[in-house]
């Protein structure tokens, strides 16, 4: 089993460390727009929700890819060769996450790649709401996932027949 | 450039349309370090003190520092600086959130906003892309409910909109200016000012980053204060699990929570409304500024029947979702100063301060003078409309609606509680300095604040000169808060550090876990200026000093440092701090002579001389 991010939203508060650190990591300045982990802010719900790569099993940015260019790299982080990747965006576009990114400035797809093993955004978080653990893939999202079909579950028996109120 | 800048200055002008862009002036940033200090020296060079504040001649100013946008912890702040609609003198009112980072995203470390639009308009910043749009569609709307539009109208959903609300639009003389739904630049009446130019709004979304001197320095010096941050009982225990408002138990049990207008120094029901009881009832979430590893900020959630238990006109949304607050200011000039224990109403009326873009402690003290006059039945229902009695909490929501609106009793509320009690004959009612009301510690119990509040440039403010940190905390060494020794001292030094501390960019609670020699490695790892802990005390003494000049051109320096006689002449009927007063005559003549300013206070040509001042 390999390393994963494990992000557990409840604990977030929004501070977006995770997207400076980042972006210090890509650009060696603070840059936000160049994050390649994100915080949603649901300002509305209290939620605050930072997403990222889960290195998904079947990786579908490296199915799609038609030169090739993105990989696995030994800390198991589905990676972009940029000496390979034509800037296509195909990538971009296959992921059902969106979180593979096109970057304007180098004309290439740009995703995470785990910092090697050694991911900034988990040691930037100062609330433990991204932790770099040995965990099944997509974990993090499992109790996410298992609450949204409960409820999913529950609206269906409970609707009248003909679909969701 | 000197790093962490940008280098860019937007200027804006509303009468003519015109922006431009031009270069920072990078002496001042580096003599005046950034946020309030470079505001204050922009304003000391272009504006003029003697305007009205409502005046197209009043500028407008939104500074960030050179921390701002870094990943300093709190590195989020930009300061508003302006001539203030409330009291006249300069002021320097900051707010976090996100708006600060963005702008220097974006590509700015400064705005200046001049004269006035003929129409309500917003600015609108993406990148290189900055222009005024109409903002007639806008105008009258909640602060909540304007960011939603631009968010959609402008097709631009992570833009971060600064604006205000009803408040700032009809001159309400405490509007303030809100950003992120809740974060506020608040006092003062920084929001009437943007209100008298016709400017709904300042939109900004940028792209491009924020570069460092010496980023590896910065770092490791940016890491060193977090972990320090996280040692703080105050910074990573005290405000990280009650907010700002755990001090409502602390400061009520010393006797020096300010009760019924400042009648009485102890507030039965402080539990009631304390960030204790906040955390167990309607807490919902801690909330982060931009950067911030402290997360004080509270969100919390009315239940519906609470929510629909105070009714209002207005319905700026509905009430089921979460807001944010209560912060402790709030909560002690609505609920003590109005003698109401009643939390959900608390709640709602800040909500309400925040979609109508309102400072709610000026508010509150408004109120709770008003409250103080109809007790002494020298008002009545025939012009209140409603029995304001201290500790109605219903009138306490319904008024916060129609003074944003300026309807009824609203309209003199609006004024602040000077005006208002000059008007009624009873000018000994108002409980501030330079027109601005106190926030919530008594002077006569915490001594050191009464000196703060005296000398404060911006008029009575908790903000420039927190000594309740060694008076009640023990921060960083324990002082006496009854008496007067060492406190002239200690006023000076903490007013030339937080005009520092303001001026970098970061938020001033990081001074409750870290000093300024902390702060200090960050900055000049930043910046790559050779600052160090003398001449960055200098750049605090010189804002603060340069700040002074400006009132004294406004007729606001030497014989204004004073007290209502409340606080001086009547001593604390009850509780811890029984029978004291306000001893400001004992300090103020050291304060002077610490200052090395006239007997009188006036700033002497020496001091200029010495500080760069000419």
């Amino acid at each position: 089993m390999a390393k994963q991010l494990r992000i557990i939203p409840e604990k977030c508060t929004g501070c977006i460390q995770c997207e400076l650190a980042c972006s210090f990591v890509q650009t060696g300045t603070f840059q936000p727009a160049r994050s390649l982990i994100r915080v949603h802010l649901f300002d509305d719900q209290a939620s605050y929700a930072p997403y990222t790569c889960f290195q998904c099993d079947e990786a579908w940015c490296l199915t799609a890819c038609p030169v090739n260019a993105i990989t696995i790299s030994p800390a198991a982080a589905k990676v972009v060769v940029e000496d390979l990747c034509v800037g296509c965006g195909l990538c971009t576009i296959a992921c059902p996450f969106g979180t593979v990114w096109y970057n304007p400035d180098t004309s290439k797809a740009t995703k995470c790649d785990l910092c090697a093993g050694d991911p900034a955004c988990a040691k930037a978080c100062p609330t433990g709401a991204i932790e770099y653990v040995d965990t099944p893939a997509a974990d993090w999202l499992g109790p996410w996932a298992e609450d949204l079909n409960k409820t999913y579950a529950e609206i269906q028996a409970g609707a009248p027949q003909g679909g969701a109120q | 450039m000197i790093g962490g800048w940008t280098g860019n200055v937007l200027r804006v002008n509303l009468s003519t349309g015109a922006i431009k862009k031009e270069a920072l002036r990078e002496d001042w940033a580096r003599e005046y370090v950034g946020g309030r200090g470079l505001g204050a020296r922009y304003l000391w060079e272009e504006g003029d003190p003697n305007v009205d504040p409502f005046s197209p001649k009043n500028k407008l100013l939104f500074v960030t520092g050179p921390l701002t946008g870094t990943n300093a912890s709190c590195g989020a702040r930009y300061m508003v600086v302006t001539k203030g609609a409330l009291t006249g003198a300069i002021t320097t009112s900051n707010s976090g959130g996100h708006w600060g980072p963005e702008l220097k995203f974006a590509g700015y470390d400064m705005i200046i906003v001049e004269g006035r639009a003929t129409h309500p308009v917003y600015l609108w910043i993406h990148n290189d892309q900055v222009e005024l749009r109409s903002a007639e569609h806008l105008w009258g709307k909640g602060v909540w409910d304007t960011e939603e539009l631009i968010r959609k109208e402008s097709g631009v959903p992570d833009c971060i909109v600064a604006s205000i609300g009803p408040a700032g639009e009809n001159l309400v003389r405490f509007a303030g200016i809100i950003n992120d739904l809740h974060r506020a630049a608040g006092r003062s009446g920084v929001g009437a000012v943007m209100g008298s130019k016709l400017l709904k709004a300042i939109a900004v979304r940028g792209t491009g980053s924020v570069r460092l001197a010496d980023a590896r320095g910065f770092m490791s010096a940016s890491w060193a204060m977090k972990a320090k941050l996280k040692e703080s009982a105050v910074t990573a225990e005290g405000l990280a699990t009650y907010g700002t408002a755990v001090l409502m138990n602390v400061i009520n049990e010393h006797g020096a929570i300010p009760t019924r207008n400042h009648l009485e120094s102890v507030f039965e029901k402080a539990e009631d409304i304390s960030g204790e009881t906040l955390a167990e009832t309607r807490l919902v979430a801690n909330k982060a500024c931009f950067a911030c590893t402290i997360a004080c900020g509270r969100v919390s959630k009315l239940p519906g029947e609470a929510a629909g238990k105070f009714l209002v006109n207005t319905h700026p949304r509905n009430w089921k979702i979460a807001g944010e607050g209560l912060e402790y200011e709030n909560a002690w000039a609505m609920g003590a100063d109005c003698g109401i224990g009643e939390l959900d109403a608390l709640i709602k009326a800040n909500w309400l301060c925040n979609d109508f873009g309102m400072d709610p402690i000026s508010f509150g003290a408004t109120l709770a003078a008003a409250m103080e006059l109809y007790e002494k039945e020298i008002i009545s229902n025939s012009l209140t409309g409603m029995p304001l009695r201290f500790g109605n909490a219903e009138a306490l929501v319904a008024m916060a609606e129609k003074t944003a609106y300026r309807e009824g009793f609203g309209d003199l509320l609006a004024e602040g509680s000077k005006r208002l009690t000059a008007r009624f004959g009873h000018p000994e009612f108002f409980m501030g300095v330079r027109g601005q009301e106190f926030p919530a510690y008594d002077a006569r119990a915490i001594q050191g604040m009464g000196l703060g509040y005296a000398t404060s440039n911006r008029g009575a403010c908790h903000l420039k000169s927190y000594t309740v940190s060694p008076e009640i905390l023990g921060i960083p060494k324990k002082m006496d808060p009854h008496t007067t020794e060492g406190k002239a001292e200690i006023t000076k030094i903490f007013q030339d550090i937080t005009s520092a501390v303001d001026s970098t960019g970061l938020c001033l609670f990081l001074t409750f876990g870290v000093g300024l020699e902390e702060m200090l490695p960050q900055l000049v790892a930043a910046t790559g200026v050779p600052y160090t802990m003398e001449t960055l005390m200098q750049a605090g003494e010189r804002i603060w000093t340069l700040e002074r000049l400006w009132n004294e051109r406004a007729g606001l320096g030497k014989g204004s440092d004073t007290l209502p006689k409340r606080l001086l002449e009547d001593p604390i009927p009850a509780g811890p701090a029984k029978g004291l007063v306000s001893k400001l005559g004992d300090m103020l003549p050291e304060y002077y002579r610490l200052r090395g300013w006239t007997e009188d206070g006036e700033v002497t040509a020496e001091k200029r001389k010495e500080l760069g001042l000419s």
